[in-house]
């Protein structure tokens, strides 16, 4: 069973028999057997044993990026929904700037979206900040909602795909953990063009040679593509 | 099989199966593209839609706990799944099958990560043909675990009957309509898939305790094959899909 990394399993299996291994996410241990939790690929690093959720809704983890939508202004702060289990709380302090506290609907009001990062999760709710380059209020541009268990194949290895579909488009692509996908350009018909190839991908993320069907894809569209040597050196970086 | 110094009147089935043979069983996953989870199983004519949606937050807020999240199963069967058309909408007899397949989810089901949430499964049977509650768990047991929530085991379900004198396993609608001898006991078992417990039994009809015992016996090897279905699903299903798209793709 080690021998294969990718193998799956169902709840109530058998991973492995042994007191030598230890149950992590998605596992737990019946006397000497180490069994399986969650529906999901084994991940066994050493003597740990992780099952690793393939799909299913989306979990919030510290330091995930999410966009979100004000659902409450508090009086320290905002709730905000990013389409998982609870709603996330952003605090006055998490916030970059200069805020009047009598009037925190000026800087976020109801139904604005904001791209934030997870700043804690605990039972109580999640706390999320916008303290670092990248987070904030989103302005402009166009917020499209994938299946969270694809949001890997839109980013690709080392942020390649996103890089990919950046350079073809000129458009900003902010991609939140959660699914949602922020999109500005400096026209619609850009941001409707990476609209276009986001959804090949999702519709296609199974497909062996993504990136070289997506580069056909973007190619169709009528946009450049940079060779691929080119990116390659990006991503090296 | 059963007590073979009593005759029994009924010693054929109508379908021509053996007396612990299992119908025709297929099963999928990911069938309802918009929910977080969910699953088909079908046993000869009937089948069983399962979806899974959650963990979300729970209203109306007075039901929450702040120690768990909860499990709230509907079960509906749709107007046009037997031949008389069903009223739709909930039923007396809808929300005790909700009820009693969730107790039996609950028990492998482990939502303690997600404090005042609930996962909500609605379960809808399209077509029926006896043994609704049991399929309809199968698919709620697959759309669970295909919707990511911590479970401590599988749910594999069968409805053993008794017709007149004779034990049977997965009972059909005209089984369960049998009326001459003793005519027809219905026994609904739930299975969970390691350790083997019983998360469901109900029984419609008569039954001796010593025949109730071997009913039982035959409805945990039916499970045995249940299961296996279920996990083939899940874990091969997929790939299946794949195959046939990338084969379109060639063409």
């Amino acid at each position: 069973m080690e021998k294969n990394g990718r193998q799956m399993v169902v709840p109530g299996q058998v991973i492995v028999t042994g007191n030598e291994y230890l149950p992590g996410d998605g596992a737990y241990r019946d006397s000497k057997d180490v069994v399986a939790k969650r529906y999901g690929v084994i991940d066994i690093s050493e003597k740990h044993i992780r099952v690793i959720p393939v799909s299913g809704a989306y979990y919030p983890r510290r330091g995930n990026t999410v966009i979100g939508t004000i659902i409450d202004v508090l009086f320290n702060g905002w709730l905000i929904d990013f389409q998982g289990a609870q709603n996330a709380f952003l605090p006055v302090a998490e916030v970059p700037r200069y805020i009047n506290r009598n009037e925190l609907r000026e800087f976020l009001d109801f139904g604005e979206s904001v791209v934030v990062k997870v700043w804690d999760v605990k039972s109580r709710g999640i706390d999320v900040s916008m303290k670092m380059r990248g987070f904030g209020k989103i302005e402009d541009g166009i917020i499209i909602s994938v299946n969270p268990n694809k949001v890997p194949r839109v980013i690709g290895k080392e942020g390649s795909m996103v890089k990919l579909i950046k350079d073809a488009t000129n458009c900003n692509i902010t991609v939140g953990q959660n699914g949602k996908i922020w999109i500005s350009g400096n026209s619609i018909e850009d941001e409707v063009k990476t609209k276009n190839i986001i959804d090949f991908i999702i519709n296609n993320s199974t497909a062996n040679g993504l990136t070289d069907k997506v580069e056909k894809h973007i190619k169709s569209l009528g946009l450049k593509v940079d060779s691929p040597e080119i990116i390659k050196e990006n991503t090296d970086e | 099989m059963n007590n073979k110094m009593v005759k029994s009147l009924y010693e054929k089935r109508t379908d021509k199966r053996k007396f612990d043979e299992i119908r025709e069983i297929s099963a999928a996953v990911g069938v309802v593209p918009s929910a977080d989870g969910s699953a088909v199983f079908q046993t000869g004519s009937t089948k069983a839609i399962a979806v899974v949606r959650g963990p979300r937050t729970l209203h109306p807020q007075h039901m929450q706990d702040p120690r768990t999240g909860i499990l709230r199963v509907n079960y509906g069967m749709m107007p046009f799944s037997v031949w008389d058309r069903i009223r739709p909408g909930p039923s007396r007899r809808g929300e005790e099958i909700s009820k009693v397949c969730e107790w039996a989810l609950s028990s492998v089901v482990d939502l303690s990560e997600f404090p005042n949430t609930v996962i909500d499964v609605f379960i809808q049977i399209p077509q029926a043909d006896a043994g609704t509650r049991v399929a309809g768990l199968n698919a709620a047991a697959m759309a669970l675990a295909h919707a990511g929530i911590p479970m401590k085991e599988m749910i594999s379900a069968i409805a053993v009957g008794k017709i007149d004198k004779t034990l049977v396993v997965d009972i059909n609608k005209d089984e369960e309509d049998y009326r001459e001898g003793e005519g027809s006991t219905d026994i609904p078992i739930a299975f969970t898939s390691r350790t083997k417990k019983i998360t469901l039994l109900q029984l419609d009809g008569k039954i001796s305790p010593a025949e109730l015992k071997e009913a039982i016996e035959l409805g945990k090897s039916a499970c045995e094959k249940i299961l296996e279905v279920q996990t083939d699903a899940l874990l091969n299903g997929n790939k299946e899909k794949d195959e046939v798209k990338s084969k379109k793709e060639k063409k």
